[in-house]
């Protein structure tokens, strides 16, 4: 016996039809965001060469001290820290996001009051836009890698396992960062000095992150801390899973982890985004 | 002579402008401590696993961090605000007002804003170099003093006419915003000596994008590490590198059509 349409809840049909419009949006706004970056080509490798500058130095200071000490420090050899420090540059690509400094530009110059007249949650925009903008990047980013692997030669073996979990595993930061970073800029809606607090922010990621130097370089209690921090979940754990010899157990708890701080900062950013509506005043737009 | 009129006048005006937002001041105090601190933090890290990197010590490499960033607060103050404005000008079109005035049109947009408050930044360089030179050895001489103060205006010179190039591809390339990151990110090398980099690193940030020549030499020189030659050297290259600028600025002017302000 064939269901008829007009017997399904009409609840259930609604909720297929809004979750079909929301992949259609994403896909459509991805597009766009291709389609449009494609244009800026040469001052998206301005900024993407800028990036790269900053693993290349502690590539070359800690690949220095490795020569300087029988061939690595503490235990890890030049190959591997080439293998970090390039892994980084996609992982670095894969978390930028429509961050605080965005955030202040969109409060400041009145952006938002037309944003907040669109249908949808703002948070899908920026996630979209930028997830679109990811593929553009990948894709200037590819010669780059090829030649620093090629000048550093990086000593890396990854299993099939470890490169599925990388590929959740850069999303998972991505989305991190996002909200956290949509946290920070959010304190612009009470203060015009937000890049104070934002400088705080962006020093103890730079730290605790395994942005500057892999964390096991870090004293013991430095490791400690930043496991029970968002910050390492965007950068030290994405780059390990390729890099690092985890077992399958500490691969899945690791995503369990990043979806985990996913929840708390969809909560924050929930919370932030209803306090701090009910006290913008729009500055032109 | 005009120039030089032009450009303290321009100054005075700057000044007086950005005195009004005086909170900044302690906005950019904060903002220098945690560079500072994070700069502190990666010399501890990198000393915690040897006792030299290439033949300098945690001392030396501490003058070589407050010069980095000493430069960095004259270039913030100096010489990044005037090409965001230019890059800004030529996307907008408003670059006409500049150059419809009567004086030297290089000049003009080199004095046009300055950003009073980030020379805390040079403060902070100056006060991690101080320490520094406390706990080297040796103490510092006159002659190491003026030599240093004459490549650090060397320095000036090169990042300027570096910055000066970059900025006027604007008028072919118009976007370039994220050109600022791409000097951040490369001004960094000059934290550590040139010599830790592999030769094709080095020749790049040393002729390419002078931060090899604008920073290492001044830290060479009050550390007495410097050879005349390569002050010579430098001298001549930012001769050189100066005509270049102009003549480059020029032939971008003649390409310059104005997008109608």
């Amino acid at each position: 016996m064939s269901v008829d349409a007009a017997e399904l809840p009409v609840a259930q049909l609604r909720e297929e039809g809004r979750w079909r419009s929301l992949l259609d949006f994403y896909l459509t706004t991805m597009r766009t965001a291709v389609a449009e970056q494609l244009q800026y080509r040469v001052t998206n490798y301005f900024y993407m060469l800028g990036m790269i500058a900053e693993p290349v130095i502690q590539l070359v200071v800690w690949t220095t001290i490795a020569d300087q000490h029988g061939g690595s420090v503490n235990g890890i050899t030049a190959g591997e820290f080439a293998a970090y420090y390039i892994v980084w540059t996609l992982v670095r690509n894969m978390n930028i996001v429509f961050g605080a400094p965005f955030w202040e530009w969109r409060i400041r110059e009145g952006q938002l009051s037309g944003q907040l007249l669109r249908p949808m949650h703002i948070l899908h925009y920026d996630l979209a836009y930028f997830a679109g903008w990811k593929f553009v990047v990948i894709g200037l980013w590819v010669p780059i890698a090829i030649g620093l692997s090629l000048v550093f030669k990086p000593d890396l073996h990854p299993t099939p396992l470890e490169i599925v979990v990388f590929v959740f595993a850069i999303w998972g930061a991505y989305l991190i960062r996002s909200m956290f970073q949509g946290v920070i800029g959010m304190l612009n809606f009470w203060t015009t000095r937000g890049a104070a607090v934002f400088d705080l922010y962006m020093a103890t990621e730079l730290l605790l992150s395994g942005r500057l130097v892999p964390l096991q370089l870090m004293p013991g209690w430095v490791q400690t801390l930043a496991n029970f921090l968002p910050f390492k979940w965007t950068f030290g754990f994405p780059i390990e899973v390729l890099v690092g010899h985890m077992s399958p157990a500490s691969l899945m708890l690791g995503l369990g982890v990043q979806v985990l701080w996913i929840g708390i900062g969809y909560v924050l950013f929930k919370f932030a985004w209803t306090a701090a509506i009910k006290r913008f005043s729009a500055v032109g737009g | 002579m005009n120039a030089l009129r032009v450009g303290l006048l321009y100054f005075k005006v700057g000044v007086l402008n950005e005195l009004q937002y005086r909170v900044n001041f302690f906005l950019q105090l904060f903002q220098s401590l945690i560079q500072a601190g994070t700069g502190l933090i990666m010399l501890a890290l990198v000393y915690s696993h040897t006792a030299e990197l290439n033949g300098w010590t945690e001392p030396e490499l501490l003058c070589l961090l407050g010069v980095q960033i000493l430069l960095g607060g004259l270039i913030h103050t100096f010489i990044q605000p005037n090409m965001e404005k230019l890059m800004q000008d030529v996307q907008q079109g408003t670059l006409d007002y500049a150059l419809t005035k009567p004086a030297d049109s290089q000049v003009l947009v080199s004095v046009r804003q300055f950003r009073i408050w980030q020379s805390v930044e040079v403060l902070t360089g100056l006060t991690l170099l101080i320490v520094g030179l406390t706990r080297i050895e040796n103490s510092v001489g006159v002659v190491d003093a003026l030599t240093f103060a004459f490549a650090l205006g060397i320095g000036i010179v090169l990042v300027y006419c570096f910055w000066l190039i970059v900025t006027t591809s604007a008028f072919w390339i118009v976007r370039m915003e994220n050109v600022l990151e791409l000097f951040e990110g490369i001004y960094q090398t000059g934290r550590w000596p040139i010599g830790v980099y592999p030769t094709w690193l080095r020749f790049s940030v040393t002729f390419l994008i002078p931060v090899g020549f604008a920073v290492t030499v001044p830290a060479q020189a009050i550390t007495s590490r410097l050879h005349w030659g390569t002050l010579v050297v430098s001298v001549v290259f930012a001769v050189a590198l100066f005509g270049l600028t102009r003549w480059f600025w020029r032939f971008g002017l003649r390409h310059y059509s104005g997008a109608s302000a």
